[in-house]
């Protein structure tokens, strides 16, 4: 196959099929609402089932029953929608259960509630911001199998860019090697009457035949996974990064601009590189304190008022060089990233930021 | 329709129910109160299930209440979902596995205060799924304070003077409801406060199962279930009282089923004083 002028949103369905995906749905609510459409005419035609839920309530919790019968399953949607799926989302953590939900977020406005979410009890979502469509595809293919290693709900992080824009581009299915049988634990009522009956229940306490861990014990295990993943998960991706005195942190789609304006300062003369975390959970603890070290200056640049910033805070070699110069950026154009999302505003406050380090302000 | 002969011997000799256990318990140990009717009316889904031959490929979805003692205890493939959602739950089961047969198990306070919107819509879309309602009229597990079903008058923890329609406004009838809405292929409510009132509500349970076994669509019954803990009533009055406010105001019967399914005696449809429309159904 050819490569063929695709959408983004339409290169993700592909790809969610091509990953085995069988059951989708979602609720319309743009940037997100092209992936539900595309989803909508391709899956039946793959054997599957997609629904046009009733609410983002309703969504996740269909997508839910999915996962339990160990189908691959997603759902999506935006903002506010993906607000309403956060008590769904922690109870697939909870329970255990592999979901991948798509984020067509409206910016990067939602940083928080992709990495920190707002469901109940200890529990993480693994989260991949890709840059580009080409990233998109493979995140996704990615993810679904992270989310059955794991058995836990993963995120993908979109926006407009990745779901409006169109490239040329040829979805491979790629293989990530094998995963753990789904037997013991996907519901088909295949062990009901065996007096060994399956149970998906947060509180863990099995049945009489076959007790459970009980919740404490249960959620010890599962937040023991979480620290695995931080520990094992981290991806990012460095530019230019080598010995620059001036390091550009940003996530997502905004870095393809970040990166275009490292390669313009440098010609310039201006020593400086760029940091992209690509899973925004678990962040790149450890790339970023390598690459922060011994840097004059970290400037973190994201389309919001501050969110990413208090990781970076977190995990940089030094604290007192890190600088906010993005800021919340909102339009009415067909991407919404409004004004700040512009590589002459970048370099505009890269060199202020450069040249007045402690006085500067955006 | 089916004859029996009632001058035959019975095929099975009688037993006391309470001698033995229905297959589909691991064990007749549970933490519920003394007069709950929730295990009786539970039981004779088991004993429906296992009499129709569905024990193996049965799904459960339980939401949360009292009830969800009982996923824990039967041996089903099952899952404990959040509370309300139990229907699109139950919706992404079946359409994943659309050769099982997939029950919910929900209270009042799970299906009908907090989870409205997922039944109706899983009615609407004709999911093949059974919806059980074990209606008691009152928050169970939280302590016996008011649901969307609680009858006028009745008090509970959060309507101390009765349920007042001024303050509280007024019970829903959910089975009355479900059957305005095409995609419901069958909707009884039944009751288990006596023998025979328990009896008919096992044939509803199995024609409901019936009927998800033969592709009809979304199928629904509610059975009242005595609660004397939370409606603050000596134990043993619960079947009296749920006789004198609950079926007093929604009646019991098959509201909705499909053509020439209706059990056909007309008695099945206890109008509780005139109020209750007409069974509604296709014939």
């Amino acid at each position: 196959m050819a490569p063929r002028l695709m959408q983004g949103s339409d290169a993700v369905a592909d790809a969610a099929i091509a990953a085995g995906c069988r059951f989708f749905t979602g609720y319309p609510m743009l940037p997100f609402t092209e992936l539900l459409e595309n989803m909508a005419k391709k899956l039946p035609e793959a054997g599957g089932v997609c629904i046009n839920a009733e609410s983002e309530i309703e969504a996740i919790n269909m997508a839910l029953g999915a996962a339990a019968t160990g189908a691959r399953a997603a759902t999506g949607s935006c903002g506010q929608g993906v607000s309403l799926m956060q008590e769904g989302i922690a109870e697939l953590a909870l329970n255990e259960l592999p979901l991948v939900v798509f984020t067509m977020a409206r910016g990067q406005q939602d940083y928080f509630q992709s990495t920190r979410g707002g469901g109940w009890g200890d529990y993480r979502t693994i989260t991949f911001a890709p840059k580009d469509i080409p990233e998109a595809v493979a995140h996704t293919q990615l993810l679904f199998h992270l989310a059955d290693l794991y058995r836990t709900p993963v995120i993908f992080y979109g926006d407009y860019v990745i779901a409006h824009t169109s490239v040329g581009i040829e979805v491979e299915t790629l293989d990530f090697g094998p995963l753990p049988p789904k037997d013991h634990w996907a519901l088909d009522g295949t062990m009901s009457g065996t007096g060994q009956a399956r149970q998906i229940w947060t509180w863990a306490r099995g049945k009489p035949n076959t007790p459970g861990p009980g919740p404490n014990q249960s959620w010890v295990s599962i937040a023991d996974k979480y620290a695995e993943i931080e520990r094992t998960e981290q991806r990012y991706e460095t530019y230019r990064a080598e010995g620059a005195e001036t390091l550009i942190v940003s996530f997502g789609t905004t870095s393809v601009f970040v990166d275009r304006v490292v390669d313009e300062l440098r010609q310039e003369g201006l020593s400086i590189g760029s940091f992209r975390p690509i899973t925004l959970w678990p962040f790149p603890a450890v790339g970023l304190a390598e690459a922060t070290k011994g840097c004059r200056q970290v400037l973190v640049y994201e389309l919001n008022a501050g969110q990413m910033v208090d990781d970076v805070r977190m995990y940089a070699e030094d604290r007192s060089v890190i600088r906010s110069i993005g800021g919340v950026s909102q339009d009415a154009s067909g991407m919404r990233q409004g004004d700040l999302l512009h590589a002459d505003e970048l370099r505009r406050r890269i060199r202020l930021a450069v040249a007045e380090p402690s006085t500067a302000r955006f | 329709m089916t004859t029996v002969d009632i001058h035959a011997a019975p095929e099975h000799p009688s037993r006391r129910v309470a001698a033995f256990k229905p297959d589909l318990l691991q064990s007749s140990e549970h933490e519920l109160c003394p007069g709950c009717g929730h295990p009786i009316a539970w039981r004779l889904v088991l004993e429906a299930l296992v009499e129709l031959d569905l024990s193996r490929r049965s799904i459960l979805i339980a939401g949360h209440g009292c009830y969800t003692q009982m996923m824990k205890i039967s041996d089903l493939d099952s899952l404990q979902c959040l509370h309300g959602r139990a229907p699109a739950v139950a919706t992404g089961v079946k359409r994943m596995v659309p050769g099982a047969t997939v029950l919910t198990l929900q209270g009042d306070g799970d299906m009908v205060s907090e989870g409205l919107h997922e039944v109706l819509h899983a009615a609407a879309r004709a999911e093949n799924v059974t919806a059980l309602l074990f209606n008691n009229g009152v928050f169970g597990d939280t302590g016996g304070h008011m649901t969307a079903t609680t009858v006028l008058g009745q008090r509970t923890k959060t309507s101390l003077d009765g349920r007042d329609a001024a303050s509280h406004g007024y019970p829903i009838d959910l089975a009355r409801l479900l059957t305005q809405i095409d995609g419901a292929a069958y909707v009884a409510r039944g009751a288990v406060n006596t023998p025979g009132m328990i009896s008919r509500t096992k044939r509803m349970i199995r024609r409901a199962l019936e009927l998800q076994t033969a592709g009809a669509g979304f199928t629904f019954v509610e059975v009242l279930t005595m609660c004397p803990t939370g409606w603050f009533v000596p134990t043993a009055s619960g079947p009296e009282y749920l006789e004198d406010s609950m079926i007093e105001t929604f009646g019991i019967g098959e509201l909705k089923a499909p053509h020439g399914e209706l059990n056909a005696p007309q008695g099945e449809l206890d109008a509780p004083q005139g109020e209750l429309a007409p069974p509604v159904n296709e014939s």
